[in-house]
């Protein structure tokens, strides 16, 4: 059986102080080879300072079905957001 | 959900042009649909590495030699994005590669024409990936996820490939006699398999339906191939390079040219296995698969021991 | 020989070796075991050969007849060409690619670490940047040693003959000429020998940890510092000037 090696999803933070963003994935045996072959095909163009690197395997995703139970709930909880509150007229930095 | 509940999720989703992803539920004849394609696209990208290959080690400066090399880089690129893609529709990357050394799967019929002088590298750039480039630039807005996302990346990444190519055949035009010959030459030899590339009109396009209906598909064939051959005579007559075709006319009505008729004799021949390079390119593309076997073993089995 | 001359053959020595070996390096396009890894030695063959064209630039500066770069990439022949030998053999396998690669990469993080404090800031320059660039090529070729030394026993005994075979080529890494003497005094070059220790001392650690033998050779391969190179070199440059020599006349 041939193998095309182990699948890893590649995390770019494009510069620093900013978040490391899914780039895509890449194949490799190893992760120092899983680190150089994101650096290879991910940042040819200077997109990165940081990588991170992970076996897809240990990625779990939350599935279509469960979209509804999930995140509706958050919908009427108004009162999270600074909108909902109303503050007196003049009232300055607030 | 039940079927009908996937259908309808499905459905909802496509209308109102919102991308479906990975985890999404969808219609196992989209997924195949999708599965095909992008593996086709990302085949086509592998494949295409080795006409401009060819020419690597014999690029007349240095700075040409970089920027080809860096070229097929992104071709290489572009084709792990794609797989990339494919992979998050349930098929491995093993799977594709059987699929293609099988001839199950399919890749761009342009690669099976030979690159023969430098200055087909010119014409590759701007008249292949200038083709390539209108259809990609429609699929940003595809409605699979993955495949959109690979092909804004690509696109951006692409926008230097078609000035490279233009840029070869305009210094040739403006060189000697033989280089000018050389040039005109590639663009008679490459312009119509690049018309080619959009596929049969829309009439005879098989599977145009349903890559409408599930928006995989913008814009037609024909669509497409009209556009380029309206931004690329131009460009043609800037460096002064005669485009092949006696019956190319600009019609004011429909504010584009009118073209010959495409050889489609030719374009099914080669798709059926007999193009110049159809053997060629799949016999290198397995021996080189064979070959690294016992790499990708040594590898893994590396990775096994220390873990 | 003059101060000039010996600069302008060290800066060919500098610019012909990436210049060699990046052309080997693009050979693998499309040949890859793993799409990744085409990607990757792609990179090294864009690295080397921009550094060929840093170094080849500055000697054509330095000749001072108004030639570029590509004049003397494309238009000299076999016997002014200065690269190690090592550089010029085929890419084989790719074992002897990656053995290959760390030879060279562990010499050139030596040497560019000691050209970086090169009196002449040109020189010193294109080292400092040189030096990045090598010190990835080590790391690539260091763990792929490690996962064919150790992986199976076919790629063990593939990497175990690629040493043994390239082991002969090392030491013209180290051979002092006329040039480097003159270099050395006024410190615009550094001196080989004292690099000689630290490399083999390097490349032994990784080739232990990759269960690889140290290579024994009763003789070191020797030439290039005379411009006499085994046969591929010629091959080479047959297949690089085609074009600058079939079109003289031409620009591209």
């Amino acid at each position: 059986m041939d193998t095309q090696l182990d699948l890893w999803e590649v995390f770019i933070q494009s510069k620093t102080g900013n978040h490391h963003v899914h780039a895509g994935s890449v194949h490799a045996s190893d992760s120092n080879m899983a680190l150089q072959n994101a650096r290879d095909i991910y940042t040819r163009r200077n997109e990165g300072s940081s990588i991170w690197v992970i076996p897809s395997k240990y990625v779990t995703a939350s599935t279509a079905e469960d979209a509804a139970m999930l995140f509706d709930p958050a919908n009427d909880k108004i009162y999270r957001h600074p909108t909902f509150y109303v503050m007196p007229e003049g009232a300055k930095q607030i | 959900m039940n079927t009908v509940d996937v259908i309808a999720d499905f459905t909802h989703k496509i209308e109102n042009d919102l991308n479906i992803e990975p985890k999404d539920q969808m219609p196992e004849k989209y997924r195949l649909h999708l599965i095909r394609q992008i593996s086709q696209h990302a085949h086509s990208e592998v494949i295409g590495m080795q006409p401009e290959g060819n020419w690597i080690t014999r690029a007349p400066s240095l700075r040409a030699k970089q920027i080809l090399l860096a070229k097929i880089q992104d071709e290489g690129g572009h084709g792990l994005y794609l797989y990339s893609a494919a992979e998050t529709l349930g098929i491995s990357r093993e799977e594709m590669l059987e699929q293609l050394h099988s001839g199950k799967a399919k890749y761009s019929n342009i690669f099976n024409y030979p690159a023969l002088t430098w200055a087909d590298i010119g014409a590759i750039g701007w008249l292949v990936d200038g083709a390539a480039i209108v259809n990609q630039v429609s699929l940003q807005r595809t409605s699979y996820g993955p495949y959109a996302r690979a092909m804004v990346r690509i696109c951006k990444e692409e926008s230097f490939h078609q000035r490279q190519g233009y840029e070869i055949m305009a210094n040739m035009m403006k060189g000697t006699e033989a280089q000018k010959a050389m040039a005109q030459d590639a663009m008679n030899r490459w312009w119509w398999p690049s018309l080619m590339m959009f596929g049969p009109h829309d009439s005879d396009s098989p599977h145009a339906g349903d890559a409408f209906a599930w928006k995989i598909k913008r814009k037609s064939n024909d669509e497409l191939r009209q556009k380029f051959i309206d931004k690329t005579v131009q460009q043609a007559e800037v460096i002064g390079l005669t485009v092949p075709d006696p019956e190319l006319k600009w019609n004011e009505a429909k504010e584009g040219y009118d073209h010959g008729e495409i050889n489609w004799e030719e374009f099914k021949r080669v798709i059926n296995g007999n193009g110049p390079c159809n053997k060629q390119r799949m016999t290198h593309h397995i021996q080189m698969h064979q070959e690294g076997a016992w790499v990708r073993e040594a590898a893994a089995a590396y990775a096994k021991q220390q873990s | 020989m003059t101060k000039q001359q010996a600069l302008y053959k060290y800066l060919l020595r500098l610019g012909d070796n990436p210049l060699i070996l990046g052309h080997r390096l693009s050979e693998w396009c499309s040949r890859g075991p793993i799409l990744e890894e085409d990607l990757a030695l792609t990179n090294i063959a864009l690295d080397n050969i921009g550094r060929a064209q840093a170094f080849l630039k500055y000697a054509a500066e330095v000749e001072g007849l108004g030639k570029t770069a590509d004049d003397l990439a494309y238009k000299r022949d076999e016997r002014s060409f200065y690269n190690n030998l090592i550089a010029e053999l085929p890419i084989g396998d790719f074992a002897y690619t990656i053995a290959r690669q760390l030879l060279i990469a562990v010499f050139e993080q030596l040497q560019f670490t000691d050209l970086s404090k090169s009196s002449n800031e040109t020189i010193a320059g294109i080292a400092a940047k040189s030096l990045k660039e090598v010190r990835y090529h080590v790391a690539h070729a260091r763990d792929w040693c490690y996962r064919l030394g150790k992986g199976t026993e076919e790629s063990h005994n593939r990497l175990q003959r690629a040493f043994n075979e390239l082991w002969m080529y090392t030491g013209e890494l180290f051979e002092m000429y006329d040039e480097d003497v003159i270099l050395v005094f006024d410190g615009v070059a550094g001196d080989l020998n004292t690099l000689k220790i630290q490399y083999y001392d390097a490349v032994q650690k990784i080739l232990n940890d990759s269960n690889i033998q140290i290579p024994v050779v009763d003789y070191m391969q020797t030439g290039s510092r005379k411009g006499i190179h085994t046969e591929y070199l010629g091959h080479i440059l047959a297949e690089m000037q085609y074009l600058q020599r079939a079109y003289p006349d031409a620009t591209w």
